[in-house]
């Protein structure tokens, strides 16, 4: 596996921050290096959010991911597409929420997967887990976790009582990986 | 080793009562809220005392207060909080009060920001409260350094009966990397020759103060504090050396420069730039030592931090000459990226700096 | 046979204080020293000295003592309370230090309900200054930064303390006294006892406001300032209690 540089990004309620902890949880459990940085102020009210991950199989440098060199950007809104679309490396992937985003990205040097992230995740049973619709898409072009190993820290990350959600959320991060296998 | 994916504030005030920290005094400011917020949770559970203080100056005081009756007490502020607490910790120092203060830099001056920032190298290394004093500073670059450090700031605050101050700043603050709190341990300290206990009427009263009123007298004390102060600089100067073997210019940076640093020299290589780094881990008493032995490939200094040049400063004082000493930084919350020092470092070595 | 009528404290050393003659500071150490020992807790004793007159104080009291930055003595007080919760503190600060520049640490300490007794001297002067305006300085009387006398359109209003501080929750004991008289020390040396009493019983916060004289600042006699005090601090600083609010229960 090649070190991820991964930006998860969209507005405040859509789970950007939590997933990406997730991500991070599970990669540490899977025995590589990883960090998790958030952004933090005023954005984080009513405006866009998002967090910064990286994970390797060798000791993290910078935990920023620089401009031009994210190896994944997942948008999860509009805004955040305008703000990372730069962001992603030439040849790395750009996962977009089409359920919301309407605008088509500008670069041609990337490759863009749209997935209908809060239709699947209504499918799945809730609109919410929509960030783990995108994450299952993120993981089957990555493959820098099995989906198995997310679920496997669900509970760690968001306390036991929050096991009855497991299920509804391998739905979601299932059906995005459909997504991007069957299209 | 059983790792925990922990936020670099909550990872340090965890730390910190794992070191045996009883009380913390606090006030809100951004970007170290999660520090107090973590002790009003937890040190009730283990007979400790949380207070929101009314000011940063009101925190630093009861720091001054808990520290004096022998207990294990630390504070964190921010940058304009830090400002506030000078005053304090002049009284801390001269009272030789052992504390742990955390300062998680943002941009400055005045209210500035709130994005990362070390803008405060000068306010943590020299101070702005009055006297002859000096303040150890440590400098981690990872939470997992943030952690180990905060155990040994508390031993040598007990062992120097001084405050110890880690400088950090919004990133790692925030961030969140996996660590580990195994392997730990602090020291037994006696400070029943001076906490204020209470005498129970078996002994003289114990006075915890910073007053002399007599020219010869805080002289005397002084050239204690001082005498103090270089057996830390003889036992307890830290600083990491990478990537110095051949290198032809050495880059200095402290905190998440450091890291931001390291991507650059990677990226350099691949242009055949052999770049090295030293990173001071203490920042007060700096690490001069890392100056004197560097290869004789080496031509020039960098410091680069996200400021405007003040470390800077103690680099041209530690290399006493020697090399010329060049500045890169960014400042106001703006992080560096690896991509702008390397071109900054291309253009130097192109004018044959 | 002879017998002892009286007898210096236990809670005071043998240090000769540096206070002016006619300074009403030595009576008010005597009384807290004697309150401490008479309640037994002398040797569970930490005090806090201030910045002003008083700042000499950890050399006078006979227990464990922090000598505090200007006005801080309430934070410094609560640091050492929270720390050592089984232990008796007290703060004993002046009017520059307690109304002034620790105005916010006084108010705070109160409303938190911090189990500390303060000893508040108000003696309408900044003394180890040299006789500056303090917050308490009456209207019309004259300081070294006021010449021609305290005039409210330029420094405004002097401030009642206790008064104010009794409007707060946590503070459970504040009472306004005077050492002017053998009969007003008697008064005074009761309320401070009370006050640390209230800290014993866990209640909360209490303060003793001592109205003071400055006969060296104020230019006065030792007499004349007992006198000036009556005549002009006495309307406007009322004696009595405040609050005490489990007196019934006692």
């Amino acid at each position: 596996m090649t070190s991820q540089a991964l930006i998860i990004a969209g507005f405040g309620g859509q789970g950007v921050l939590t997933v990406g902890k997730l991500l991070a949880y599970a990669g540490m459990v899977a025995g590589k290096e990883v960090s998790w940085m958030p952004s933090y102020g005023p954005e984080m009210r009513g405006g866009t959010s998002n967090c910064h991950i990286m994970i390797s199989d060798e000791l993290i440098g910078s935990p920023v991911v620089a401009p031009h060199e994210a190896t994944s950007v997942i948008a999860m809104n509009g805004p955040s597409l305008d703000k990372f679309e730069d962001w992603v490396a030439p040849g790395g992937h750009l996962f977009i929420n089409s359920s919301i985003i309407e605008r088509k990205p500008k670069r041609s040097d990337i490759h863009i997967h749209y997935i209908d992230a809060n239709e699947l995740a209504k499918e799945a049973g809730t609109m919410k887990a929509a960030n783990m619709v995108m994450l299952g898409s993120y993981l089957a072009i990555s493959k820098v976790l099995m989906e198995k190993q997310i679920l496997d820290v669900f509970t760690k990350v968001f306390g036991e009582d929050k096991a009855k959600l497991i299920p509804l959320n391998e739905k979601a991060l299932n059906s995005g990986k459909c997504a991007i296998e069957n299209r | 080793m059983n790792k925990v994916l922990m936020k670099g504030n909550e990872a340090i005030a965890l730390a910190a009562i794992k070191a045996g920290c009883k009380c913390f005094f606090g006030y809100p400011i951004t970007p170290q809220n999660e520090i107090p917020a973590f002790m009003s949770e937890e040190l009730p559970k283990i007979n400790g005392s949380f207070v929101q203080a009314e000011s940063e100056v009101a925190a630093i005081n009861m720091v001054y207060g808990a520290g004096g009756c022998g207990v294990r007490v630390m504070t964190s502020s921010s940058s304009p909080g830090i400002a506030l607490k000078q005053e304090g910790i002049s009284y801390l120092a001269g009272a030789e009060i052992p504390c742990f203060i955390v300062s998680v830099g943002r941009g400055g001056p005045g209210l500035g920001g709130i994005q990362p920032a070390q803008s405060d190298y000068f306010q943590a290394t020299r101070g702005g409260g009055n006297g002859d004093y000096k303040v150890p500073v440590v400098a981690p670059n990872s939470i997992q350094e943030a952690i180990d450090w905060t155990y040994k700031a508390f031993d040598m605050a007990d062992e120097y009966r001084t405050p110890v101050m880690m400088l950090i700043d919004g990133l790692i603050g925030q961030m969140m990397e996996p660590v580990s709190f195994e392997n730990q341990s602090c020291k037994e300290f006696d400070r029943s020759g001076w906490a204020t206990t209470g005498t129970k009427g078996k002994r003289d009263p114990h006075i915890i103060n910073s007053l002399y009123l007599e020219p010869r007298d805080l002289e005397i004390h002084c050239l204690k504090l001082q005498a103090k102060f270089d057996l830390i600089r003889q036992k307890e100067v830290a600083w990491e050396e990478h990537n110095l073997e051949g290198a032809e210019i050495v880059a200095v940076a402290y905190g998440i420069t450091s890291r931001i640093v390291k991507n650059s020299i990677e990226k350099l290589k691949e242009k055949g730039i052999k770049m090295g780094l030293i990173r001071p881990i203490t920042l007060n008493p700096f690490p001069v030592e890392a100056f004197s032995n560097l290869p004789r490939s080496v031509k020039s200094l960098i410091s680069i931090e996200m400021s405007l040049g003040q470390m800077v400063e103690d680099v041209k004082l530690a290399s006493c000459g020697k090399y010329p000493v060049d500045f890169f930084g960014r400042t106001g919350g703006v992080i560096p990226t690896p991509e702008e020092i390397v071109n900054y470092i291309e253009k130097l070595v192109k004018e044959g700096k | 046979m002879s017998t002892v009528v009286f007898k210096k404290t236990e809670g005071l050393t043998d240090k000769t204080t540096h206070y002016c003659p006619g300074c009403t500071h030595g009576i008010i150490h005597r009384l807290v020293a004697e309150s401490l020992e008479e309640l037994g807790v002398l040797g569970d004793t930490i005090g806090v000295a201030p910045v002003g007159c008083a700042v000499l104080a950890y050399k006078y009291f006979k227990c464990d003592m922090h000598q505090a930055a200007h006005g801080r003595a309430p934070a410094v007080a609560t640091g050492i309370k929270r720390a050592r919760p089984e232990n008796v503190v007290f703060t004993y600060q002046g009017d520059g230090d307690l109304a002034s520049i620790g105005a916010a640490e006084i108010v705070h300490a109160a409303a938190r309900g911090e189990k500390i007794t303060t000893i508040f001297i108000n003696n309408a002067i900044y003394g180890m200054t040299g006789g500056q305006m303090a917050p308490t300085t009456l209207i019309g009387q004259k300081a070294a930064t006021a010449p021609l006398g305290r005039d409210p359109k330029l420094a405004g209003y002097p401030i009642k303390v206790s008064e104010m501080l009794a409007t707060l929750e946590g503070a459970k004991f504040v009472e306004r006294v005077s050492v002017d008289t053998p009969i007003n020390v008697r008064k005074a040396k009761k309320a401070i006892k009370r006050a640390f009493e209230i800290q014993l019983s866990g209640e909360g916060f209490g303060i003793v406001e001592v109205l003071s004289t400055c006969p060296t600042n104020w230019g006065m006699s030792a007499i004349e300032a007992l006198e000036w005090l009556r005549k002009n601090m006495m309307p406007k600083y009322p004696l009595g209690n405040l609050r005490d609010d489990n007196k019934g229960d006692n």
